[in-house]
């Protein structure tokens, strides 16, 4: 009988690895994926921290704290609501102003200019974003502002004096919204620019090509062609931007005024959710103060995560139908 | 050839084409003047700066205190010191963490968790630096004082996702077939990872470092709340609170003392400056290193 060789006695080992290299792979996954769900967990952290430290503010004041206008430290009052309509008319004024010269700068650079401009230029731009807010807002304080008061304000007042935004007349100072608008629209500019260039150097060479060999002018190619591929980024961008301004302190707190109020005129004074914690970091004497801050920022928090998780997932849908998926 | 075929048959632009051609010049001209307006601006800004600023620049500004009350001269030595205190610090916290969950999104994680972790950083980077100097300031500064390490937590909460991310960007240009290679001669995955793909990609990650340290060393709203009431000696000690130079010009701005002032405009020169060559200089790193990666 021949019976077929026996197996040998070794049995095959799926796994030659070492107990070392087990041992570094395990630690190795274990240390970056500890670090990276720790950075999530501080996330977390940061919105739980916020609510416990707001807790007897919101304790005291409830929601009405949001519709409320007071804010005085000696009879304990506080609200939000000059601080939030601050916030919103600043940034949005701002991001009005921002998003259609953003789109034409990187328009310029993606679509018009030749390679050597558009490197220079690019670089020049993202330079704007890389000066310290604190800079722009000394720069707003002693040269925008100034400029403002003895150049364009009183031209403003005689021209558009009849319209809501410029009515009151001249003001005294240079600082108040109109600075504070200006200085935003400066900041805001290189991010949404530099966002919106990548995305129309994303478009695909033959669908421009396509436009131009029909015999489309180059406007009437981006028109056409760019502005509608790229609609859904361009949108994300400008949200993104409108983050920056909503969250900007520093800048803000030096140029603004820093008065209560709810204002149209851009002549007048006013102070953001952002300007306002800012101007406080040495007067918050008591602790209801402090909670009251908190509270503010608190309601900055959930704004700007509100904008920002849109302009995220918005990015992303863009990138996904531009990739396909991979 | 009559009137109505040689109008036909014409090359001369109708009313039409020129019309739209009209329209796509002015077109052009906006997007042109509205890149020259964005750099005039730039240009408005570093000029003011450099002019009032270079007026009180000098050896004083850089190694002498801060003036007692009453008296001129001096400079912003402590800010200097405690400015490179606290970044140092938090570069040291946040480069490691940063490139450690740049590893674990890049190499190990699955798709839909890299997808989410990296929409968690993508919004930590959109969090406005004040919200993130109160809630350091809630977390450790309440009942426990103000602290130069404190501010360097707060600045290396704003660092993290940026050095996160300039790493995973890099790290995804090192080729798969660097990894094949070694995975392939039987070098386990964590040897590959820490021995092949990051030494690859290391130019790129200290780029995307200084980039990072540029953006926190001009951030002045997470100090407010964490190290602003300090001494005015130079101290490189981070357990207690230090001035900075961001701090100081927000300080001096506020001052009625038109030398101040003056001197606020220094210190917005020299951070300035710091500021825009650390930035211009990790750029032109990172293309370069992205081109190596790329080849």
């Amino acid at each position: 009988m021949t019976a077929p060789a026996a197996t040998p006695s070794r049995p095959l080992r799926l796994s030659t690895r070492s107990f070392g290299d087990r041992l570094g792979d395990l630690s190795l996954y274990g240390l970056t994926a500890g670090t990276a769900f720790g950075a999530v967990a501080l996330v977390v952290l940061l919105v739980y921290e916020l609510f416990d430290q707001a807790w007897p503010a919101i304790e005291k004041f409830g929601l009405g704290f949001v519709t409320s206008h007071a804010w005085d430290p000696v009879k304990t009052k506080f609200g939000a609501l000059d601080f939030i309509w601050g916030t919103a008319y600043t940034s949005l004024l701002a991001v009005v102003l921002a998003a259609p010269l953003s789109i034409a700068i990187a328009l310029f650079l993606s679509e018009l200019a030749p390679r050597l401009v558009r490197d220079v230029i690019g670089a020049l731009v993202e330079m704007l974003a890389a000066i310290p807010s604190v800079v722009i807002g000394l720069w707003g304080v002693f040269v925008l502002g100034p400029f403002l008061h003895d150049h364009l304000d009183s031209f403003l007042d005689r021209t558009l004096g009849w319209t809501p935004f410029f009515s009151g007349g001249v003001p005294a100072t240079g600082n108040g919204l109109l600075t504070a608008v200006i200085v935003l629209t400066i900041m805001i500019i290189p991010i949404t620019a530099s966002i919106s260039r990548e995305l129309f150097l994303a478009v695909p060479d033959e669908l421009e090509e396509g436009a131009l060999a029909l015999g489309l002018t180059r406007w009437e190619m981006i028109r056409g062609v760019v502005l509608p591929y790229t609609r859904g980024g361009l949108v994300a961008a400008v949200i993104l931007g409108l983050g920056r301004a909503v969250g900007e302190a520093i800048a803000v707190t030096q140029v603004i005024g820093g008065l209560l109020g709810i204002h149209v005129s851009l002549f007048q004074s006013g102070d953001t959710l952002a300007s306002r914690i800012a101007a406080q970091y040495q007067g918050a004497a008591t602790n209801i103060q402090v909670a009251a801050l908190v509270y503010l920022a608190l309601i900055l928090l959930l704004i700007s995560l509100v904008t920002n998780v849109a302009a995220q997932l918005i990015v992303r849908r863009f990138e996904f139908q531009r990739t396909g998926g991979a | 050839m009559s009137r109505a075929a040689r109008e036909r048959y014409s090359l001369r632009p109708t009313a039409q084409l020129r019309r739209r051609k009209l329209v796509n010049h002015l077109m052009e001209a906006i997007g042109t003047i509205a890149a020259l307006a964005a750099v005039a601006v730039l240009g408005l800004v570093v000029w003011a700066v450099a002019k009032r600023g270079a007026g009180a620049l000098n050896r004083d500004f850089f190694t002498e205190l801060p003036p007692t009350f009453g008296e001129t001269g001096g400079g912003i030595a402590n800010s200097i010191a405690g400015s490179i205190v606290i970044v140092l610090v938090a570069t040291a916290m946040a480069l490691p963490i940063g490139v450690l969950v740049a590893i674990y999104l890049n190499e190990l994680a699955a798709p839909r968790i890299r997808r989410s972790i990296g929409l968690v950083l993508d919004v930590l980077n959109g969090l406005p630096s004040i919200v993130i100097g109160i809630f350091v300031f809630g977390l450790l500064v309440i009942g426990h004082g103000q602290a130069a390490w404190k501010a360097s937590f707060a600045l290396a909460i704003i660092m993290l996702p940026l050095v996160a991310r300039a790493t995973q960007e890099v790290l995804a240009l090192v080729p798969d077939a660097l990894r094949e290679g070694s995975l392939a001669l039987g070098v386990s995955r964590w040897r590959t990872t820490l021995g092949v793909v990051v030494p690859t990609a290391l130019g790129g990650i200290f780029t995307g470092a200084t980039l990072a340290v540029a953006r926190a060393a001009g951030e002045t709203a997470p100090l407010l709340f964490v190290s602003s009431v300090t001494t005015s000696q130079v101290s490189w000690d981070p357990k207690q609170a230090l001035q900075s130079i961001p701090l100081t010009i927000f300080e001096f701005l506020e001052s009625p003392n038109p030398e101040d002032h003056e001197k606020a405009w220094a210190a917005a020169l020299v951070l300035m400056t710091f500021v825009l060559v650390l930035s211009l200089l990790s750029k032109a790193f990172l293309a370069r290193s992205r081109r190596k990666l790329a080849r």
